[in-house]
């Protein structure tokens, strides 16, 4: 996640002003969403008049200038967080305990925490102007008849708006990481901040009034059965008794109050509106387009010129602005076209579009090595393996793969690694049968070829430790093994590629190892697998946790392709303007790469969509907050690919045919030029 | 400013208009009779009586299969999925005797209120009140499209395939390098009012329908005749139905869609299926879009007199206010400076020119007088009148006007107007002539070939479901580079020659 200590000059100067300026228009907003929520909450049918000036008359009062005054605080602790947390490229948790585990990451704890006690504030801001019954946490008892009775009770209904405060905190914050609500992305067109805005609201108040129903459900749900404990407990830390003589809230008679459900959800929607709004503004102002100097007659701006920023691999969000406004020139503005196409002015090499160029075109063959790695990995995993073990292929191929690695992942959340397999099956089966598999952790690693809730990948790596055993077991552990040992949880991405990394030597699991010094331990070890696989495949739990998500794997692989989709529209766009405005002729001299490189990912990408998986739609979610944009990226970037292509050849027509390409990307070419993929 | 009165009289007696060579029109007595110098579209047939439209009446016939044993429960639901909240109130007002006495009064009385309301907004926007299909037939480009044979015609911007829509709302593709012509059905594939396929890419074709909008992914390969709907993306968004129109932006990568009940429209990324709504509230809707060839500006018609001009960078739109009534029709010219349209209830072509140097035009310019003229000949016919459709061919150089006619009388017949168009020194139209079908026939629907190679082709659609092809043989000034991207937006810096002009708009920017 970006954060302050980054000391990027892009965050310093746009970023965070951004983000201050969004803050500043959700606190700008609050009154009038306040002033909606005073006229709601407060509503009456049958005295408008009465309901009307009283509103008003409240709006004025100290009491609501105070909540004003902390929910500003709030808008600023929430506004906060999203800068903290935002992200361009969503982490995708590839099977459930992933995504366990980075509900219970502590930065996620800290999240929710904060999420339940600003949610508590801005309950309490509504309860007070919501008045009546609501107002206070303690009111005056009603039992007169009894003189030893206590003056203050406990106000059950104010302590009910408190929890669900806290309960919408938290769930907002739970959803948040379901959903990817720190996930931003980018619209398909430009539109001005207002007018995007303005469209958008609509669509944020629907979405905090649904929300809020799901909420209230749940919540009065949870307050059926579980009511009475944090009660009890409030009511003795204060030293407030409970009125006995009112209708307790956990009871159904209690909670079928329409009109407290009315306010539950109308309190609720207010919460959940304000911080959907600094949400909103947020992403509206940090994704807005941000225009970078092509070339800059000043040496100390240079590392701002668009050639240089694009080189920039620790600040994702300034790599896809600076992506996005490659696209935006290449499209729209000839002059920025020109100085693209410009060679420098002694020397008269072309830097500005050799860089650009290179950027986008590592960008482009990194994706498709990462798709020709995790090809290789799924579709060895399903036939038959030759059998062949070479511990030094798996090597090469890691060195290869682990530069494919992108930059901006690494916090990504955690699931399991396959690497972590590379410890000695030998010890992987003493610890798991040493400790009984009381680790649910440890236990899902073991080797289990056939049970159905391996991972390919895993099922895959299972596989090679049988034949490994003999070199590995008597051996000492490499500390570079033992370090990744403990790392369980790896990001998605790079699980891919070391995947595939793992996936060159593959014996069949059966065929007997090349040395049997020990077959008595093989033998033992065979036996202590089959018991774990049998022990295993019976936990439903285990099962549910560790299957692997359908189309998780294909998602995250596809995760920043934003970033790959607008360097083919820049490319493909600066590619046929120069047929007519390339002067020099410097775009000629990449024509060959950067076609061969576009037809590679283009082959890379029509054989991933051939796994199972890769081709099925996601459902469509209901209103909801979460981005899913990212689930259809692929999608999105297939259709760039193609695009992009056609693009190319429709302009230089038979032009093409004088390039030189290798034979095989000249027949795929031959099928673009003649409209037939 | 060219008028009809200055065109050569139309053919008459059973006389073809084959194509233009040398400046002039050639005519023959049957399609046949000349020789075939280039490729040659196929000239297709879809007869009328051999295609069956589908009986499908929005206000079904089920419930005179529904068992009305139902319980009020279960009627209720089945109101509720099908008509929405209205329906569900008139099913509960209608069944007084089973609900208590209050819910039945008080639904009646919110059914009476959402009537009043929806009347009054129907008097607003009269479109309102019109049928789903009525209001396909209102708004489409097609003349007389609720009887037409050929619902839709698209020519692939790239390659010499075509798809029809026709009336039983199947849509067949011919490829002219392969002999399978592939039919194209599906569920949801009803009442096809627009088609156009994708910009730079092979198969994509987008279909507006009926209550959604679907995209065909028909591989060029394939020998299949009956594509499986599985290969159709449905793109829908409630309140978006039915969809009248459809275009793609020229770089491929946008789709704009437009219904005349919602106000806003639909900018899709198609392959990601999602999309950006785009709402100004005035006019009451959208029955038109159409994008500049340079992909800079988009053309969006309303049901009410005005139309929005957006710039495509930033999305902001112009309104264009007209006196008479709604933008009927419009083209652009190919670099995308100029808009021809005409506007329904007047008799004339009017012409907008942008230029990115000076902000926007001020007025629109009549460019051509269509009103009615008389040939007098054997037999006097009537030539002139509203206009249907536009059409304006890659070149510039043609201009294709659908002229509605009267449909009561034999001697005002529908005709196809050709202009030629000159854009320099000063833009104007001048006569080329008219084009006639076979005797009884009436024309539909034109579209021109958008890359052939010799002048232009028009395609004209008849009502005899006849598909005919009439080529214009001449050479281009300044044809474009012949591979068909989309070319880049140039600057024109002509200064107009407003003298002929009278005003008629505002221009308001929004």
């Amino acid at each position: 996640m970006l954060s302050f200590n980054q000391d990027c000059w892009f965050v310093r100067k746009v970023v965070r002003w951004r983000a201050l300026a969004s803050i500043a228009w959700s606190v700008l907003l609050l009154p009038a969403t306040t002033t909606l929520f005073v006229f709601l909450v407060r509503f009456s049918l049958f005295h408008p008049v009465e309901w009307i000036s009283e509103c008003f008359g409240l709006l004025m009062a100290a009491s609501t200038i105070f909540s004003l005054i902390l929910l500003c605080g709030v808008v600023l602790v929430i506004g906060f967080f999203n800068l903290e947390g935002y992200t361009v490229v969503p982490s995708i948790p590839c099977s459930r305990v992933a995504l366990l585990a980075k509900v219970l990451h502590p930065r996620q704890c800290v999240h929710s925490l904060v999420h339940c006690t600003v949610g508590m504030m801005v309950m309490w801001c509504a309860s007070v102007m919501a008045g009546g019954r609501y107002q206070a946490l303690g009111s005056p008892c009603t039992r007169g008849e009894s003189a030893d009775a206590p003056e203050v009770c406990l106000n059950e209904y104010h302590v009910f708006l408190l929890l669900a405060g806290a309960f919408i905190g938290y769930s907002h914050s739970f959803l948040g990481v379901v959903q990817n609500m720190n996930y931003v992305s980018f619209q398909i067109i430009q539109q001005y901040k207002y007018l995007r805005c303005k469209g958008s609201l609509p669509w944020v108040l629907k979405c905090s009034a649904v929300q809020s129903l799901y909420a209230v459900r749940n919540y009065v749900a949870l307050y059926f059965f579980f009511g009475h404990i944090p009660r009890a407990w409030i009511s003795n830390s204060l030293n407030l008794p409970i009125d006995s003589s009112l209708h307790s809230l956990d009871s159904l008679t209690g909670l079928l109050d329409f009109s407290l459900l009315y306010h539950l959800w109308i309190s609720g929607a207010f919460l959940l509106l304000t911080w959907y709004i600094t949400v909103l503004l947020f992403r509206i102002y940090v994704t807005e387009a941000h225009r970078f100097p092509v070339q800059s007659t000043f040496a100390e701006d240079a590392e701002q010129c668009l050639p240089k920023v694009l080189s920039e691999k620790r600040t994702p969000i300034m790599k896809f602005l600076a992506l996005q406004d490659l696209a935006l020139l290449s499209q729209h503005s000839p002059p920025r076209r020109q100085e693209v196409f410009s060679l420098s002015q002694p020397g008269g090499h072309p830097h500005n579009w050799n860089a650009i160029s290179k950027e986008c075109l590592a960008l482009l063959s990194d994706l498709t090595q990462r798709l020709v790695a995790h090809h290789d990995a799924v579709a060895s995993n399903g036939r038959a393996r030759p059998p062949s073990a070479t511990s030094d292929t798996r090597t090469t191929s890691n060195s290869s793969v682990s530069s494919a690695v992108v930059s901006g992942t690494e916090d990504l959340p955690q699931t399991p690694r396959p690497s972590v397999l590379l410890k000695t099956p030998g010890s992987v089966f003493l610890k798991s049968s040493g400790r009984g598999i009381s680790s649910p952790l440890t236990a899902p690693f073991t080797p289990d070829l056939d049970s159905p809730f391996s991972t390919p990948s895993l099922r895959h790596l299972a596989a090679q430790q049988v034949p490994q055993q003999g070199q590995w077991l008597g051996s000492v552990q490499s500390p570079h093994i033992i370090r990744r040992g403990p790392k369980l949880w790896s990001t998605s991405t790079d699980s891919q590629a070391n995947g595939s990394a793992l996936a060159s030597p593959v014996p069949t699991p059966s065929s007997p190892p090349p040395e049997q010094k020990s077959s008595f331990m093989a033998q033992w070890l065979q036996n202590r697998k089959e018991q774990v696989k049998g022990f295993m495949a019976k936990r439903v739990l285990v099962v549910y946790l560790f299957n692997k998500l359908p189309e998780a794997s294909s998602q995250a692989l596809f995760a920043d392709s934003q970033a790959h989709i607008w360097a083919l529209e820049g490319l493909s766009h600066l590619v046929a303007a120069s047929f007519s405005e390339d002067k020099y002729g410097v775009v000629q001299t990449t024509l060959p790469s950067i076609l061969g490189c576009m037809l590679s990912l283009q082959e890379a990408v029509d054989r991933h969509f051939k796994l199972p998986h890769a081709s099925s739609k996601p459902v469509k979610t209901s209103c909801s907050m979460g981005d899913s944009t990212y689930k259809t990226l692929r999608f999105a970037l297939r259709a760039a690919l193609k695009t992009s292509i056609y693009r190319i050849t429709s302009t230089f027509g038979e032009h093409l045919n004088a390039v030189c390409i290798s034979a095989e990307h000249q027949k795929r070419l031959q099928q673009f030029m003649e409209y037939r993929e | 400013m060219c008028s009809l009165a200055l065109f050569p009289p139309p053919l008459s007696g059973g006389q073809i208009t084959l194509y233009e060579a040398n400046n002039e029109l050639v005519a023959g007595s049957s399609p046949d009779c000349y020789e075939k110098q280039h490729w040659d579209p196929p000239s297709l047939n879809f007869p009328r009586e051999t295609l069956k439209p589908h009986s499908r009446p929005e206000s079904s016939s089920k419930a005179a299969f529904l068992d009305h044993k139902d319980t009020l429960w279960m009627r209720s639901a089945g109101a509720w999925r099908d008509a929405g909240l209205s329906g569900l109130l008139d099913e509960i007002t209608n069944s007084a005797e089973e609900v208590p006495k209050w819910l039945a009064v008080s639904s009646g009385c919110v059914l009476a209120l959402i009537r009043w309301m929806s009347s009054f907004h129907g008097s607003l926007f009269p479109h309102l009140t019109l049928s789903g299909e009525e209001m396909t037939a209102e708004f489409s480009q097609v003349l007389d499209w609720s009887d037409s044979a050929i619902r839709s015609f698209a020519w692939h911007p790239h390659t010499d395939k075509f798809a029809v829509a026709l009336l039983d709302d199947s849509i067949k593709i011919y490829n002219s390098r392969s002999a399978t012509a592939p039919t194209l059905k599906h569920r949801l594939q009803r009442n096809v009012s627009a088609m156009q396929w994708k910009p730079l890419c092979a198969s994509a074709l987008a279909v507006a329908c009926h209550t959604c909008l679907l995209v065909w992914h028909v591989d060029p390969s394939s020998l299949s005749t009956r594509p499986s709907s599985g290969c159709a993306q449905v793109l829908s968004h409630p309140g978006h139905s039915p969809v009248t129109s459809v275009a793609w932006s020229p770089s491929g990568s946008l789709l704009v869609s437009a219904s005349p009940v919602d106000t806003a429209m639909m900018v899709w990324d198609v392959a990601a299926e999602n999309c950006v709504p785009l709402q100004r509230v005035g006019g009451g809707g959208v029955t038109n879009v159409s994008w500049s060839p340079d992909g800079s500006r988009l053309l969006a018609a309303t049901p009410s007199a005005l139309f929005r001009v957006w710039e495509t960078r930033m999305w902001t739109c112009e309104r264009w206010p007209c006196l008479k009534g709604r933008c009927q029709s419009a083209c652009w010219s190919p670099d995308g400076s100029r808009l021809l349209f005409s506007v329904q209830g007047e008799m004339v072509i009017y012409a907008l020119t942008f230029s990115d140097m000076t902000g926007g035009p001020k007025s629109a310019a009549v460019v051509a007088d269509l009103s009615e003229t008389t040939f007098s000949g054997i037999d006097d016919i009537i030539v002139g009148g509203e206009v249907q459709s536009l059409a304006w061919d890659p070149t510039g150089e043609r201009l294709a006007v659908l002229l509605k006619g009267n449909a009561g009388s034999s001697s005002h017949p529908a005709i196809i107007a050709v202009f030629k168009t000159r854009s320099s020194p000063v833009f104007e139209l001048l006569p080329c002539g008219f084009v006639s079908g076979e005797i009884g026939a009436e024309p539909r629907l034109i579209q021109f070939h958008p890359h052939f190679q010799h002048g232009a082709l028009l395609t004209v659609c008849w009502s005899n479901g006849r598909i005919s092809h009439v080529p214009f043989y001449f050479v281009s000034v300044g044809r474009p580079h012949t591979g068909g991207s989309p070319p880049l937006p140039h600057i024109t810096s002509k200064i107009e020659d407003y003298s002929t002009t009278h005003t008629l708009y505002t221009e308001q920017i929004s």
